[in-house]
């Protein structure tokens, strides 16, 4: 009988956990004592990207770092549905200050954390695409020049959610938000520019950098525990979708995630001092169209007649996504 | 007050706010019937004992396997395997190969000798069964199971019925058939050979048994009347076959024509080839796609060089042995209809395969039967018109299959039981199916079916060695790991880890998941990533 390439559903990595797997093999998640760093009783809405994306992120660190943990947090979602004064659900040491200066709290986090001889505690500071992208852009790209000891994630919901919807530089064409309605010549968020933080990020050079998605959990998981191995700025952002804000069902928040990066249109990758070193490749190819009609942000495209040549430029940029990293094996 | 400056209130954690509160549908766990398991005609828990196997605990696998079904080494051979035909994964890649797993486990048993439990407690009563063939073996194991003294009734020489006399040794070697005939004896099971009832009441009476289990089977050929001449030597499949058994082998001659459609047609053809008939030709009034024949046994046949004249009638047979036949074409109904047209065909025999009948005779006189075309009519509980008479397998009106003969002997088991202790059996209301669109399959990775190594082909014809060959340990797990567990848990974690509230609560081994209502918000994730359909929403009631 021939040799095949062997695997089962049940030792492969796709779910989150696995009964015929050792336990070191195992998710973080699929752990009955994992952390669970944003504990229930949050305000998120129901099926939200965000909250699910921190957990396991964070949970993750935390197992990286044997609990020694320190996150700080920007102003948004995420920290308006996990703190809200004087209840919080997070279930590890966390600070918020400001919208835009979560990466210098963070520094200076971290720099304490030396200066009391505890170098051993790690410090994340986290935020949305808008505190991350557009507010704390620029304490952002100081701690990458400085090269200071903090992983900053961005849980990228592409808008600002928590105030309504309204357009960040994160947003993809097209999207309809409130600030970028659907009407008019040419509807939704503006095509042929963007803000790519990612890439920003390694033209800093600094040691890690990578994407990653809700949707890919062992990836992501894997992501956050190199980041946590490492010394000196690190930068992850992780894809999380808004039911509330795409106009996606909240069953449907893995799906579309998972679409998003079948796609073609989030590529995971990872890149070590400016060098992109991995990438995640697409296993079951999909056009745009699949992930665009599961979101009421993009039915403006598929009225009647459909904007076929908008899709096909929003194709266009998966396309040459999936050329660029070389996503197809 | 020693609360740090400008702090006035005492920090809390957000349990206090019990999101539960916002929900309108709830996720709650639930069993979804898999199409394999509804599909077996033996009613096994396929789903179930795959996986056992899928951790490499075969004799668990074994044991949840035999809760149904005491043959599955014979099954893992004989078995038309509906279940393949219904498996989700066939939607996928392929079918699970569940019937070559079926076979390993049963090898597997009686290469380690693994043994049924015997029965907790005797019931006293005691139980005849008449025929051990497929349906009254199984009805015994059963019934002595469930704590009855079971005595079986054989008229033939052996143990087996139509598994023996019926079906060739090429696809059922006796050795496996014997092994697994014995383990169930083992049990207590008592086994009166060329014992032939005549009189069922007059046989109840003597042994004071207080119910019976007919099953017979369907041993007489059917004939067709087909003018021939006086030294033209026409012989029908059962005897054939049956005379397989025997140590003279039958004499069919270089040239063998065989009439009929249906399996037991291919087994006269496959077996004429092994005897040296350098033809073997099968005739049969309808297509290939009419036949009732399965087709990849159609196909094996094709491979060891049958061959077929489709749309054919045999008219007569003369002394030399020319064969007129008649050409037929299907009418507007798919109805085969004679064209006029005919032609000859050179055969040393003819050997008939139209279809059995069953022998009735032992039911003469006892009252209350109702006997419809051949065969005695049961109720839905397996019970003739006669109180404490039951009856199953080819003797009753069903697809005369092994399997469906399990299945029979299980279900009147369950029936005589009740029976015996004076209550009605009421069997587990059905799940319902794990259809396709239930399953997320995002989380299986393709995974084609291990295929069963044939015997070479030259090797195939001359000999009567066993055609399709077993799996062996690794490809076994292999193919058991394929289940894709359709409708019912298998503790993947999905639910546990896609959960945005931490409101699914993990168990632990074995013991599965549970909701924490306080805090689902009724997202329904769960639901849509859970692999395998066994999360749903419902409505909340206020």
């Amino acid at each position: 009988m021939e040799d095949q390439i062997v695997k089962f559903y049940q030792t492969g990595t796709f779910t989150v956990g696995n009964r015929l797997l050792a336990e070191g093999q195992r998710s973080v998640q699929a752990d009955m004592h994992r952390t669970n760093s944003l504990n229930s009783g949050h305000r998120a809405c129901q099926g939200c990207g965000e909250a699910l994306g921190a957990r396991y992120a964070i949970d993750t660190a935390m197992q990286a770092t044997g609990n020694q943990l320190i996150a700080v947090n920007a102003t948004g979602c995420l920290e308006v549905f996990s703190t809200p004064y004087p209840e919080t659900s997070w279930q590890i040491p966390w600070i918020h200050s400001l919208f835009g200066n979560a990466a210098a709290v963070a520094s200076g986090v971290a720099a304490a954390q030396r200066a009391l001889g505890r170098p051993h505690v790690r410090v994340i500071a986290q935020g949305g695409d808008g505190g991350t992208t557009d507010i704390g852009f620029g304490c952002l790209s100081g701690m990458f020049e400085r090269n200071d000891d903090v992983l900053y994630i961005c849980y990228d919901n592409e808008a600002y959610m928590n105030t309504g919807v309204q357009r960040s530089s994160a947003t993809p064409p097209a999207a309809r938000t409130a600030t970028t309605p659907a009407v008019g010549f040419s509807p939704g968020n503006v095509f042929g520019t963007g803000k790519n933080v990612p890439l920003i990020a390694m033209a800093h050079r600094i040691p890690y950098v990578a994407t990653a998605s809700v949707a890919n959990l062992r990836d992501l998981e894997r992501k956050v525990t190199s980041a946590m191995e490492i010394d000196g700025a690190r930068y992850i952002h992780i894809h999380v979708p808004c039911p509330l804000g795409w106009g996606s069902a909240p069953e449907d928040t893995l799906k579309v995630a998972r679409l998003a990066v079948e796609s073609g249109l989030f590529p995971l990758f990872e890149a070590r001092h400016g060098k992109i070193t991995d990438r995640t490749h697409i296993r079951r190819k999909v056009p745009v169209t699949e992930y665009l009609r599961a979101q009421k942000r993009f039915a403006h495209l598929f009225g009647n007649p459909p904007e076929l040549g908008r899709i096909a430029l929003i194709q266009q940029v998966a396309d040459r996504n999936i050329e660029e990293f070389g996503l197809l094996q | 007050m020693d609360k740090p400056f400008a702090i006035t209130l005492d920090a809390g954690s957000s349990l206090a706010n019990k999101t539960g509160s916002w929900r309108t549908k709830r996720p709650v766990y639930l069993d979804r019937l898999p199409p394999c398991n509804h599909a077996c005609p033996a009613g096994e828990n396929i789903q179930g004992w795959l996986y056992h196997a899928e951790s490499g605990d075969y004799e668990a696998a074994w044991r949840k396997l035999t809760e149904e079904n005491p043959l599955p080494a014979i099954m893992g051979r004989v078995c038309y395997h509906p279940c393949e035909s219904a498996c989700n994964r066939g939607k996928l890649d392929e079918a699970v190969g569940i019937n070559s797993v079926e076979r390993f486990l049963g090898d597997e048993a009686l290469k380690r000798g693994w043994k049924f439990a015997p029965p907790g407690q005797e019931s006293g009563k005691r139980v005849l069964v008449v025929g051990a063939g497929p349906s009254g073996l199984s009805a015994a194991y059963h019934l002595r199971r469930m704590g009855h003294t079971v005595k079986i009734a054989e008229a033939g020489p052996l143990a087996g019925g139509m598994m023996r006399f019926g079906i060739p040794k090429y696809r059922l070697p006796r050795d496996v058939l014997d092994a697994e005939v014995q383990q169930i004896l083992d049990l207590g099971v008592e086994l009166a050979l060329n014992a032939k009832v005549t009189n069922i009441l007059e046989s109840m009476r003597a042994g004071q048994f207080d119910a019976a289990f007919l099953a017979v089977g369907a041993h007489i050929a059917k004939r067709a009347y087909i003018p021939a001449g006086e030294a033209a030597r026409i012989l029908d499949a059962v005897s054939v076959l049956r005379s397989m058994e025997g140590g003279e082998k039958p004499l069919l001659g270089r040239r063998v024509v065989v009439y009929g459609g249906g399996n037991t047609a291919l087994d006269v053809a496959r077996t004429a080839k092994r005897l040296g008939a350098t033809e073997s030709i099968i005739v049969y009034r309808r297509t290939r796609e009419k036949m009732p024949a399965h087709d990849f046994e159609v196909e094996e046949a094709l491979e060891e060089g049958v061959l077929f004249k489709w749309l054919s009638t045999i008219r007569n047979m003369a002394d030399e042995g020319t064969l007129t036949v008649e050409k037929m074409a299907l009418d507007a109904t798919g109805f085969p209809q004679p064209t006029g047209q005919l032609e000859t065909l050179e055969a040393d025999s003819l050997v008939l395969a139209l279809g059995q009948d069953v022998d009735l005779s032992l039911l003469d006189g006892v009252p209350g039967l109702k006997i419809e075309n051949g065969t005695v009519q049961v109720r839905p509980n397996m019970m003739t018109g006669h109180p404490g008479i039951f009856a199953g397998g080819d003797m009753v009106p069903s697809e005369r299959t092994v399997t469906v003969g399990v299945g029979h002997g299980k279900k009147a088991a369950r029936h005589i039981n009740a029976w015996l202790r004076g209550t009605v059996y009421a069997p587990a209301t059905k799940h319902e199916l794990a259809d396709f669109d239930k399953l997320n399959t995002w989380y299986y990775s393709d995974a084609p079916k291990t295929v069963r190594p044939l015997l070479d082909i030259a090797r195939r014809t001359s000999t009567f060695d066993e055609v399709v060959h077993g799996l062996d340990e690794t490809n076994a797990l292999f193919e058991a790991r394929r289940c894709l567990s359709c409708g019912n848990c298998f503790e993947c974690d999905n639910c546990y880890g896609v959960c945005p509230d931490n409101a699914v609560i993990k168990l632990g081994p074995g013991k599965r998941f549970e909701f924490n209502y306080d805090y689902c918000k009724g997202c329904g994730l769960c639901v849509s990533e859970c692999p395998c359909g066994a999360i749903k929403m419902v409505p909340e009631t206020l």
